[in-house]
């Protein structure tokens, strides 16, 4: 790539070279500059950053500190016009949500769809993962589109289908059962029920992510250890127990702690199919801090909730690096 | 991993292992059984993965009578359209399209410029203060979207920005998450071809924009499938910062449309309809640029 012909037609913000700055110097015979300095690259490296800075300073790290304020204030509906009229009321929120019932079963529906839908997504995605690795030559292409779309697509479409899918009286399922002779349970409308449908339905959209995960740290792995265990005798149980786990550590704890973080987040999923119902069986920490706080204008305890939130999910990534990274090496 | 050779390999690689193709002295039959097993279990997980998909796509052409037919009618026996008109009806669609492919516009070719320029930054320019601001962008990737949904919902309000597509564009005009993967592909770019340009004068303006960026091309169409695409799915922020359904996009319409029973008024029919319209462009896109995508998450991923 020729270089040298650099006529500079781009609006430089910054140019190379402290003195003389013209870029439009000849083709030809242009004289060697000096390698530009370190104050030059300082520049170039704050003008290139300030873009991103700006827009991250204004629309992410004010709002992240504002919450932290907000969350020791009573800042309600009025205060989103009067910001400053809010008053401080320090830990009051925070009191107030540990004996606050709602938020209790908030969270204790957040931790069972965790418990209950992170392992199973890993789990899941991992088998399709190996199977599709080593267990077939063909329609790999095929069957991995097959996995991922539903990672792909909107939420609320997905969230429309399956509650139509789960219908009780004419839905998907609810035909599968009276295929057999059985009556379908209305599973969004089941206390008990309500819950474990929606882990399913999380798991069969976000499989495809840890799939691809784990074909990328599949492939990762040199094939002559492979071949070596093969060669040795391991079977396909040992050499999965033996090499691919081990060596897949790494994606599997980076896939576990992105899938635990979203699905802490959970809130598209109960917002579209259940409202959080039926009696707050699915109400998770996010639905509850989205209704404090946009329904009831709460804001101010909903921040409390918000960071509460953030605080878990701090605890439990570093958990989750620590334990899975000291099986690592 | 070098930035040119990128995309496609998540693909291409499978067929070239080693060992997996019938080598000499391998016990063949044993072999075959066992893939015969894999097949059957995959194509069931497959047909699970699909069928709220097809009954989606199948239910969207169906009549009343055949969307509650117990037990259920998979392919329509009648053909007919009447969901869509109806959906089109009560539903100004092209409207929220429109509302939609804006949004996403934006977004996408903001985090294109912002975020490569800062990968530069990141990966090519020795500055101070670098490593504290790629601190912060690894940070950035930790932190959960809704803490900053009430702030940024005042913030808003106080710029008037609610219902406008400034509103929907900003908090996602520069994601960390593009910073990250354009840093990645623009550190294998060889440091001598940039020297070599600032020697001849070129500034570094011009390196990144004349030099850089067309070196960097796959991870620019995965950033933007990445982009476009999260911008397209987006629910959460649509929803708090629109109140007029004039500004809704897709998502939003179709979800308050949904949860409306005044609205949809049970009609299964139009909602399937509704679904099927969203998710078809968003399915043709993704099976065309499939490869980009598996492989700007395990780009992504793996670093």
């Amino acid at each position: 790539m020729s270089t040298t012909t650099g006529k500079a037609a781009e609006p430089a913000k910054v140019q190379a070279g402290p003195g003389t700055t013209s870029p439009a110097a000849g083709p030809k015979g242009s004289r060697r500059r000096r390698k530009p300095s370190m104050g030059v690259q300082n520049m170039a490296g704050w003008l290139f950053s300030t873009p991103f800075l700006v827009l991250f300073l204004v629309f992410m790290a004010v709002p992240i500190i504002a919450t932290l304020v907000m969350s020791f204030t009573d800042f309600g509906l009025r205060n989103v016009t009067h910001p400053l009229d809010a008053n401080f009321i320090g830990f009051e929120n925070y009191t107030k949500l540990f004996s606050d019932e709602k938020f209790l079963k908030s969270l204790f529906n957040t931790a069972y769809f965790v418990v209950v839908g992170v392992p199973l997504t890993i789990l899941l995605g991992l088998v399709v993962a190996v199977l599709l690795n080593n267990g077939i030559d063909r329609a790999r292409t095929f069957f991995r589109v097959g996995f991922y779309a539903p990672v792909v697509t909107t939420i609320v479409a997905v969230a429309v289908v399956w509650r139509f899918v789960l219908d009780p009286s004419d839905g998907l399922v609810a035909g599968l059962f009276s295929e057999v002779g059985l009556t379908a349970p209305d599973f969004l409308g089941s206390e008990t029920l309500a819950m474990p449908s929606m882990i399913a339905m999380a798991v069969w959209r976000n499989v495809g992510t840890v799939m691809v995960l784990f074909i990328a740290g599949l492939q990762a792995i040199p094939t002559e250890v492979r071949e070596a265990a093969r060669l040795d005798g391991a079977n396909v149980w040992q050499e999965f127990k033996g090499i691919t786990v081990p060596l897949l550590r790494p994606t599997l704890l980076y896939a576990t702690v992105i899938t635990t973080i979203g699905y802490l987040n959970v809130f598209e999923e109960p917002f579209v199919m259940t409202q959080g119902g039926p009696s707050d069986s699915t109400l998770t920490v996010s639905l509850n801090m989205y209704r404090e706080g946009f329904n009831f204008f709460h804001m101010g305890y909903a921040s409390a909730m918000a960071y509460v939130l953030f605080v878990v999910i701090m605890g439990i990534t570093v958990l989750q690096l620590r334990l899975l990274k000291d099986n690592t090496k | 991993m070098s930035a040119t050779s990128a995309p496609g390999a998540v693909s291409t690689a499978p067929s070239k292992k080693p060992g997996e193709d019938g080598r000499p002295g391998r016990p063949e039959r044993p072999r075959s059984l066992k893939r015969v097993l894999v097949y059957v279990l995959l194509s069931f997980g497959l047909l699970i993965m699909s069928a709220p998909f097809l009954w989606m796509a199948l239910s969207a052409f169906k009549t009343t009578s055949e969307l509650t037919a117990s037990p259920p009618v998979w392919i329509p026996t009648e053909w007919t359209l009447e969901n869509f008109r109806d959906l089109l009806d009560k539903l100004d669609l092209p409207l929220y399209f429109m509302n939609s492919v804006i949004v996403a516009v934006l977004v996408t070719v903001s985090n294109l410029v912002f975020c490569s320029m800062l990968g530069y930054a990141l990966a090519k320019l020795n500055f101070a203060g670098r490593n504290k601001i790629f601190g912060l962008v690894l940070g950035a990737l930790m932190v959960p979207g809704n803490l900053m949904l009430l702030p940024l919902f005042v913030l808003m309000s106080k710029m008037g920005l609610i219902d406008s597509y400034a509103g929907l564009v900003l908090p996602f005009a520069a994601g960390a998450f593009g910073v990250f993967l354009m840093r990645q592909f623009m550190q294998s770019i060889p440091d001598e071809l940039l020297e070599a340009a600032r020697m001849d004068g070129a500034g570094e303006w011009y390196i990144f924009w004349r030099i850089v960026m067309p070196l960097v091309k796959p991870a620019l169409a995965t950033l933007s499938i990445f982009t476009f695409l999260g911008s397209w799915n987006n629910f959460v922020w649509p929803l708090i910062a629109t109140n007029d359904p004039d500004k809704y996009t897709l998502p939003v319409a179709l979800a308050t449309f949904a949860t409306d029973p005044n609205k949809a008024g049970g009609s299964n029919g139009m909602l399937m309809a509704g679904s099927f319209l969203i998710v078809l462009p968003v399915l043709v896109v993704f099976i065309a640029l499939q490869r980009h995508f598996t492989q700007g998450i395990a780009t992504a991923g793996m670093k």
